[in-house]
């Protein structure tokens, strides 16, 4: 409730005779608003205004070199249109959303939650050692991670190190199957997080509860399905929403295993801004990538919120 | 009312202390007299190159010893090609950040100059003595759309093939080899293959992974051979739908179809020129490349590896034209040049330094340890620049039938077009006709039918 609504409601209790004679002075919402106002300006400044500015930069021809970098003209819509009109914007916001919903969606939720769920099972020194070796991965920078799975994928890497040993040759992974190689490294590196946020929820969930369930004669699926995972739902919306958002802006990962490559073949919407606004010195037509890339966040961001709310009520 | 007084009092000071700060970066030049002064120095260097580094620092030694007050900062880039001209151009786009003198690649000059970053260097040029000491093609490197000047040439270089001589004389190819035609490489490369299964026998570059590498050590030694262009400079147009944009695709086409070249896979890491100059040519393991003028910088003492052997193993000959016509060699050159940033708050003095790092000692330094060519006369006849390496003389005759890439402001989407050009074809995912049409039509797309010829 505003600082308004309360100076009304205030009013009313008072009797309407007196209201008009009692009307506060035009000043005093504003004075009151005032303490208010530090962490608006903060977050004006900091989160309000990236976005705007990205937002008017899309429609402008700003360029790193060249006559529009001097004077950078309003084009409207055209950097939009032109996306509309680009194959590779396609491709590359196709495969965003493969290595989304197949990276993260599935692999590091599904993962993730399976790891907790057997560690709750497991004995002491097993879930350790396991809790270990995956949040390893999530623990080193992305640029590491980024360096280890191309040293695991690469033509004479680890991998096919590996299946040498069995006498079968691998294949060059980065090079035929770029898009299941990044995904793979992305659910190696991220499973840990999701394991966590699991880990975390499970042990919020009564055992009274489970055990009631198991002498009604509900079997483990039955009990996973009735019982945990309801009672774990808003966990599960809340990491959905964060491992989403999270793959959705992974750059280093990419970058250093394949850096798109070959033939764009696993050139996401990030690595695709960067190439266009970077390497091309299209600042515009990189930001309207940008700003695309924030829509698509803010659509996921909506579902999960709305799910989210549901389960409250 | 004296609370308001004192509200807008503030104000006026806050307001007054961000002006203050907005402009202290522009135009501070007014009150920063000589006495003390700062420079910022932008270049580039490489893991496998830190000679600009070592003439840098130097030239900052020799040049506060002789201006009392004057520091230079240097602010070296460790990266890669474009990695440094995003990093350059993005901190040219503040006044605050841009450097005074910086390390430019010559290709850039011209859309670097329309986007106002450097200065008109023509008034301080002509009170430079040294200036008539560099050689006439050099200077052009440095000169924009509007004819004036706007970088000097720190060195330049040419391509040409660099093959091995014990991977020739095992398929019997004679040495010295100097191939007449396209055809006379196809044949030799063949022999290679059939005698020596296990080795490269003649590489291109292919592919966006290599960059300009792709098309200045590759395809535009093909296409200048074919009596065709990629721009034509009378018109100011871009060229379409040309038979020798075509045949050389077809040419890389042979190469990678025929598996006489590296692996599409391996042409496709950014890394592989390290593997022909680090493992391929050491190893005996490749027969031919081309490459540029300052490859033996690789393989000496401090380069890549060390090979000393490479001036009895290596050996360098012109790239034919198509089929031997007149001029019957063709060669691409680049290189590197100084600039001073238009909004330098010292112009002067930012030239000043310029000139130090130029001077004869410090640019024979850097052409000898950068295996670059010469652009001043007085270091091209020093005995040690001519005694560098076993080559110098060879690549340096290649400046007489060398081609210059059209540096224009949409110069590096098209090569990136003809990069993927290069790679649908090498890939197999187009025919060489397809993948030119491909090509035309990303080039219209980019400057416009207007700015296009159809040869």
């Amino acid at each position: 409730m505003t600082a308004a609504e309360v100076v009304a409601r205030d009013a009313v209790t008072r009797g309407g005779t007196e209201r008009r004679g009692r009307r506060r002075p035009p000043g005093r919402t504003v004075l009151r608003l005032l303490p208010l106002s530090p962490a608006v300006v903060l977050l004006g400044v900091f989160l309000a205004g990236p976005i705007l500015w990205a937002f008017y930069g899309s429609l402008t021809n700003a360029a790193l070199t060249g006559v529009a970098a001097k004077d950078p003209q309003w084009v409207g819509l055209e950097n939009y249109t032109e996306l509309l009109s680009d194959p590779d914007f396609l491709q590359s916001l196709w495969l965003t959303v493969i290595f989304v919903l197949v990276s993260a969606v599935l692999g590091q939720n599904l993962l993730g939650l399976g790891i907790a769920l057997l560690m709750t099972k497991a004995s002491k020194a097993v879930s350790a050692v396991v809790g270990v070796c995956v949040v390893a991965a999530w623990v080193l920078p992305e640029i590491v991670a980024g360096f280890v799975a191309y040293a695991f994928f690469n033509r004479e890497g680890t991998l096919n190190q590996l299946t040498a040993l069995f006498g079968i040759e691998g294949t060059d992974w980065l090079f035929t199957v770029p898009m299941l190689a990044v995904i793979l490294a992305n659910i190696w590196r991220g499973t840990a997080f999701s394991m966590m946020v699991y880990q975390a929820a499970l042990n919020d969930v009564p055992e009274e509860i489970t055990e009631a369930a198991m002498i009604d004669g509900a079997g483990g699926s039955k009990r996973l399905w009735y019982i945990t995972l309801p009672m774990i739902r808003r966990s599960i919306a809340t990491n959905l929403m964060l491992i989403t958002l999270q793959t959705l802006s992974v750059f280093t990962l990419i970058y250093v295993m394949t850096a798109g490559g070959p033939a764009g073949a696993s050139t996401t919407l990030p690595l695709m801004a960067y190439e266009e606004a970077f390497r091309y010195s299209d600042v515009g037509y990189g930001t309207a990538i940008a700003v695309v890339m924030l829509l698509i966040g803010a659509v996921f961001s909506v579902i999960y919120i709305r799910a989210l709310r549901e389960r409250k009520g | 009312m004296l609370r308001d007084h004192r509200i807008k009092v503030s104000l006026l000071a806050v307001g007054a202390l961000a002006l203050a700060g907005c402009g202290g970066g522009g135009g501070g030049g007014e009150d920063e007299t000589s006495q003390s002064s700062a420079l910022r120095i932008v270049y580039q260097t490489t893991e496998a190159n830190a000679t600009m580094d070592d003439v840098m620092k130097k030239a900052k030694a020799d040049f506060e010893a002789a201006h009392d007050g004057v520091t230079v900062n240097l602010e070296p880039i460790t990266g890669s090609d474009e990695d440094y001209a995003t990093k350059l151009a993005l901190s040219q786009r503040s006044p605050d950040t841009a450097p005074d003198v910086f390390y430019e690649d010559t290709f850039k000059i011209r859309s670097d100059v329309d986007a106002g970053y450097l200065l008109n260097l023509d008034q301080y040029l002509a009170e430079w003595d040294d200036w008539a000491n560099f050689n006439d093609g050099a200077k052009e490197a440095g000169r924009a759309d509007d004819g004036s000047i706007y970088a000097v040439p720190l060195g330049t270089d040419t391509r040409a093939i660099w093959y091995n001589k014990n991977v020739l004389q095992d398929a019997g190819v004679d040495v010295p080899w100097a191939p007449k035609d396209w055809n006379a490489i196809l044949e030799a490369a063949r022999a290679i293959k059939s005698s020596q299964p296990d080795v490269v026998p003649f590489n291109l570059y292919a592919g966006t992974g290599t960059g300009e590498g792709t098309v200045m050590q590759s395809f535009y030694q093909l296409l200048y051979g074919t009596g065709d262009t990629l721009y034509d400079d009378s018109e100011g147009k871009w060229v379409v739908g040309s038979q020798g944009f075509i045949d050389s695709l077809a040419f890389l086409q042979t190469l990678y179809q025929e598996d006489l070249a590296v692996t599409p896979a391996e042409a496709l890491d950014p890394n592989v020129w390290q593997m022909v100059f680090g493992q391929l040519f050491p190893e005996d393991k490749l027969g031919g490349t081309v490459e540029g003028s300052y490859s033996p910088s690789f393989w000496q003492e401090g380069g890549l590896v060390d090979w000393p052997e490479y001036g009895d193993v290596m050996g360098v000959a012109p790239f034919p034209t198509q089929n031997g016509q007149e001029p019957g060699a063709v060669s691409m050159s680049g290189g590197w040049t100084l600039a001073v940033g238009a909004n330098s708050a010292n112009p002067d003095l930012a030239f000043e330094f310029l000139t130090e790092v130029m001077s004869q000692e410090n640019s024979l330094e850097y052409t000898v340890a950068n295996s670059q060519i010469a652009v001043r006369t007085d270091v091209a006849k020093d005995p040690a620049y001519l005694d560098a390496n076993p080559f110098v003389a060879e690549v340096s005759e290649l400046v007489s039938v060398t081609n210059y890439r059209p540096a224009t402001a949409d110069y590096p989407q098209i090569s990136t077009a003809v990069q993927e050009a290069t790679e649908a074809v090498m890939m197999g995912k187009k025919t060489p006709e397809e993948a030119a049409a491909e090509f035309d039509a990303a080039v219209t797309d980019l400057v416009g039918a207007e700015n296009t010829v159809q040869k």
